[in-house]
């Protein structure tokens, strides 16, 4: 791979998702797609400046944050612990590893009936599914990943003298680190594809709401403003995500900046 | 410091018998070698010292002075550097403070080295960092699992010259496992041929260090080769 070409730079990739844009808003305004059908982007920003002036933008956008946030603590720390023991005591990973993956066969929002059933449509419908959608990846991840830590290292490590928890900390835990964070980047797609489910089916606030409310009123540009946003909220969390790797596996000369 | 006394230890896995009635007394501050070909249980041998496996039968004690398993350090076949620790963390790994791991890496040679990550260095380096890694402790026993094999020609000689001058230094208690029995006799005062899980030969080196390829060298050589090919 040459790493000098001319299209190898950070502003490349944007070339074409600009252009995309601009022949939008050329064909928008020549008439050739009806703003009926699809606003042009000018539509669309106008739409998402007089929603940030009335104040709703702000507040949908933090009320999907937060339930995303909070489905994904829940459902991250969860996988990660059932993955941590599963991955580490024997006992555990009999009792557990076969009852969890059948029930990952079963896509989560199947459960959606279930879960208005159970939940109604408040906030803990919406956090339980990310929840449920988060905490499979972030299992399968932490589970192979400390199982394929190398045992040598860890022969080494007893030779060593390094107690169990010293153990964990050198050796297993960084070891697992590179599939841990494969899992949290999946997940975080999955948050908000769940979230987007779930909010269009039923709520009271939050970027699916707004949609939904707009869909009723036949607003497109608001349509279309929900759907950008929703692509710049799971481009910043990769986006973290990713940072997230450089700093812990910085290391790995895969990740290593230079 | 502290010696070993292996008295008729033997070992199997399943029924396949690994070792078969080892009796050897391993005095302190010696180097000793275990050669054989590959397959006769060297390796176990040194896995059942260092306490990684347990003997089947007989029995396995240290000698000489107050004997803690902790004081036991192996050098590997593979470096075993934690990729994800700078060289002076791994060197560390071992509960030594900070200062004990430079002043190792500084024996070794590699001070310099201290904030690098392991995989930009060289097998040899590695080596030596696993090598800084086991001595950073001060340990009374040091067993190499022919951590040379897979070095080139010269890193290996400068790496035998450099275990050489730290063991000489330091008078911990050396096992060192080999194929390569010019390796041996360059460094051990005591070469032991291995066959089939028993002990066939049992030989002194005396020769004065440090070892030229001379005519009495390649005598011990050709010796101990004949009994390990001729069985």
């Amino acid at each position: 791979m040459k790493k000098n070409q001319w299209y190898n730079n950070q502003i490349f990739p944007w070339l074409l998702p600009i252009v995309i844009v601009i022949l939008w808003q050329v064909l928008g305004q020549l008439n050739l797609i009806k703003s009926t059908m699809l606003p042009t982007p000018f539509e669309v920003v106008e739409a998402g400046i007089r929603l940030f002036q009335t104040g709703e933008l702000q507040e949908n956008v933090y009320i999907s944050t937060k339930r995303a946030v909070i489905g994904f603590a829940i459902g991250g720390a969860i996988g990660f612990l059932l993955g941590l023991f599963n991955g580490t005591v024997l006992f555990f990973e009999k009792l557990t590893d076969t009852s969890i993956q059948m029930i990952r066969t079963i896509p989560h929002l199947a459960l959606i009936p279930l879960v208005i059933l159970w939940f109604g449509i408040g906030e803990g419908a919406k956090i339980f599914l990310v929840a449920v959608g988060v905490m499979f990846p972030i299992y399968i991840n932490t589970f192979s990943g400390i199982k394929n830590v190398d045992r040598k290292l860890i022969e080494m490590g007893k030779v060593y003298g390094l107690s169990k928890w010293q153990l964990f900390t050198n050796i297993i835990l960084p070891g697992a680190m590179p599939n841990i964070l494969v899992g949290i980047r999946y997940a975080l797609g999955v948050t908000w594809i769940s979230l987007i489910v779930a909010e269009t089916i039923g709520a009271q606030g939050g970027i699916g709401y707004m949609a939904t409310t707009a869909r009723e009123f036949m607003q497109m540009d608001v349509v279309v403003l929900t759907i950008v946003l929703y692509a710049i909220l799971g481009k910043l969390s990769d986006f973290i995500a990713k940072l997230c790797e450089q700093r812990l596996l910085k290391w790995n000369p895969a990740y290593r900046k230079n | 410091m502290f010696g070993i006394e292996l008295q008729s230890v033997g070992k199997s896995f399943g029924n396949n018998v690994v070792l078969r009635d080892i009796n050897l007394s391993i005095s302190k501050g010696s180097f000793t070698a275990i050669v054989g070909k590959s397959g006769c249980g060297k390796s176990t041998l040194l896995r059942v010292i260092a306490g990684l496996e347990n003997v089947t039968s007989g029995s396995l004690a240290y000698t000489d002075g107050e004997a803690k398993k902790s004081n036991i350090r192996i050098m590997f076949q593979d470096d075993r550097l934690l990729p994800w620790k700078s060289i002076l963390k791994n060197v560390a790994i071992g509960g030594v403070g900070m200062k004990e791991a430079e002043e190792a890496l500084e024996k070794v040679g590699l001070d310099g080295k201290k904030d690098a990550w392991p995989d930009e260095l060289s097998g040899g380096q590695k080596q030596r960092v696993a090598l800084a890694r086991a001595l950073a402790s001060k340990p009374d026993v040091l067993l190499f699992d022919e951590p040379l094999g897979a070095l080139d020609a010269l890193t290996r000689m400068e790496m035998q010259h450099l275990i050489e001058e730290l063991w000489q230094e330091q008078k911990f208690t050396s096992i060192l496992v080999t194929h390569d029995v010019s390796e041996a006799v360059h460094l051990a005062d005591r070469v032991i041929v291995l066959n089939e899980g028993g002990i066939q030969m049992d030989k002194q080196i005396d020769l004065p260090r440090q070892r030229e390829r001379d005519e009495k060298f390649t005598s011990y050589e050709k010796n101990i080769l004949d009994k390990i090919i001729g069985g």
